[in-house]
Formats: C-alpha cells, structure tokens, sequence
C-alpha cells in the first residue's frame, strides 16, 4: 500500500493502472449490484424473502450484503488479475462511470418503479 | 432536560457520523482536486499526503458507521409494526408516514432512496481511499485514475447529501423515538 518518495516524479508512472482500475470498476459493478437487487426485491417477493438476512433490517439486509459481497470479490479477483498490468484506463472509466450513474438512477424509485 | 436512547442514535447517526461526513467530504474534494491538477500535484508534501491519508481513512469510518448504524440500529425502530388496533402512530415511523397523503412521499420515496443510495457512499470512498493510499503521489502520473477518484469522491458527496436531506426531514416529520430516557441536565424552575 505504502508508495516510497523516492519514486519517479519525473512523469513516468512508477505503478501500473491495474490495481486502481480494478477499485475503480469494482467499487461502480458493487453500487450497480446493489441498485439492480433493490429493484430485484421491490418486484419478486421470493427475492425479497429470501434477502432477509436480518429480519428487524428486513430484504435491505440482504440487498447491502450480497452487494457488498459482490463488490469485495469483484475487487480481489481484479487486483489479483490486474495489479502488474498497464490496462486502457479510459475504457475502464467510461463503463464505471457508466454503472455509477446507472446506480445513482436506479436507486431513485420512481425510476426503479418502471420495471 | 431528556433525551430517549433512540433518538440519541438517531442524533449520533445523522450529526455526528452522516454531518461529519457531509462536512468532511467537502474538503476531501477540494485535497483531491489538487491532486487532479498535475502543477499542484507536484508541490505536495509527504506531510500534506499522509494528512490526506488520514483523513480518507476518517472519511471511510464515518461513512461505513452512518450506513451501518442506520441499518442496523436506526432503521429496524424506523419500520417497526404497530400491534392491530394501534390508533397512536407516533411510535412507529414508517406506518405514521405511510397513514397520511401527505406524508406519504417521505417514506415512499425519500426512506426508499435513501435506505439504498446511502450505500454508494462508502463504497465510493473506499475506493477513494485505497487509490489514494496506493498511488500517492504517483496519482499524478496517471491521469484517468485522479479522473476517476474525483468523479467518484463526487458522487458520494451527492449521495451522501441526497441521504441526509431526506433522513433529516423524514426525523422530522416521524421522528424515532422510544427506549430507555436519559436525563441530560436537571433545571430548577424559577
């Protein structure tokens, strides 16, 4: 984690991009994931039943933990694969970017409503 | 002068761990915009990026408390069932919402979107804080990754602001309240 002062500050990364993409994506698939089984909830009751994991917090129980699930082993199977590698950090921005607004949308409920 | 338990969590979720965040976020935007602007980026001290380490990490602590304290402590008090026959509402948040057309909006949309896009919170930060810890200054060689950071720190501000509007007009609407009474102070009457 720690970065040594002494690295490059001449313009030439010292790290490669791979490890932040791989936060970056993971972190925008998790507020997906999450935005997608609040939906998913809402409409099925079956879904909704079975993500009470925590009867007084109810199905939001279970949304925020499978999301946060799918978020952490998004990121460790991503920082695994891509911490040595240089990626197309542009393309990786845009789809993240992509699902975090898609997030912050689906979440409003007249939205999620429309499904 | 009293206080129940309930409230006081709902004081110590909303103030002090949602307020502090709210508060907090706005600085970290402005520390992590210095790091998007690569002039600035060069002239910052160790010093300058360890303070910002430590107050990411502030900011990931204080996010992950209000989301977990809200669901966990807050919100099971919020969405409790009244008993049939209940005719006072004022105990049960969510059923006194829902009981009036006009207060129905604050559960139907504002507890449903903030219950769910308070989480984007600190799961954004997180993210925030770890690229930041990772990289240091070597963010400012890398270009999409500051993009990204910045995008995402502002969103959890949005979401975080999008969270205590709601949670504070819901309190007052229907406030939570209940449990055990705590005497704060004991005043004389002239």
């Amino acid at each position: 984690m720690k970065t040594p002062y002494n690295a490059d500050r001449s313009g030439s990364p010292a790290l490669t991009n791979g490890s932040g993409a791989a936060a970056i994506f993971s972190a925008a698939a998790g507020c997906f994931v999450l935005a997608v089984l609040a939906i998913l909830a809402d409409k099925w009751a079956l879904i909704q039943r079975s993500l009470v994991f925590y009867k007084p917090t109810g199905p939001l129980s279970g949304v925020t933990t499978v999301a946060i699930l799918a978020w952490l082993v998004t990121w460790a199977i991503l920082e695994w694969s891509w911490r040595k590698k240089t990626l197309p950090a542009r393309r990786i921005n845009a789809i993240s970017l992509a699902l975090l607004i898609l997030s912050l949308i689906l979440t409003f409920p007249p939205v999620g409503d429309l499904f | 002068m009293e206080i129940t338990t309930r409230a006081l969590w709902t004081l110590i979720h909303g103030m002090g761990f949602g307020g502090l965040y709210l508060l907090a976020c706005s600085g970290a935007l402005v520390g992590l915009y210095q790091f998007t602007t690569s002039s600035t980026a060069c002239e910052c001290t160790p010093g300058q990026e360890r303070f910002m380490r430590v107050y990411l990490i502030t900011m990931v602590v204080l996010a992950w408390a209000a989301v977990l304290s809200g669901a966990y402590a807050i919100y099971p008090w919020y969405r409790g069932a009244p008993p049939p026959g209940t005719v006072d509402l004022s105990m049960f948040p969510q059923h006194l919402l829902m009981s009036s057309p006009g207060t129905i909006g604050w559960h139907s949309l504002g507890m449903e979107w903030k219950e769910h896009v308070a989480w984007v919170v600190p799961i954004s930060i997180t993210m925030v804080a770890f690229v930041f810890i990772r990289y240091g200054h070597d963010l400012k060689n890398h270009r999409q990754l500051r993009a990204a950071v910045l995008v995402f720190g502002l969103a959890s501000l949005v979401a975080a602001g999008i969270a205590g509007f709601f949670g504070a007009e819901i309190d007052d609407q229907a406030p939570v309240r209940g449990g055990s009474t705590i005497q704060l102070s004991r005043a004389e009457s002239k």
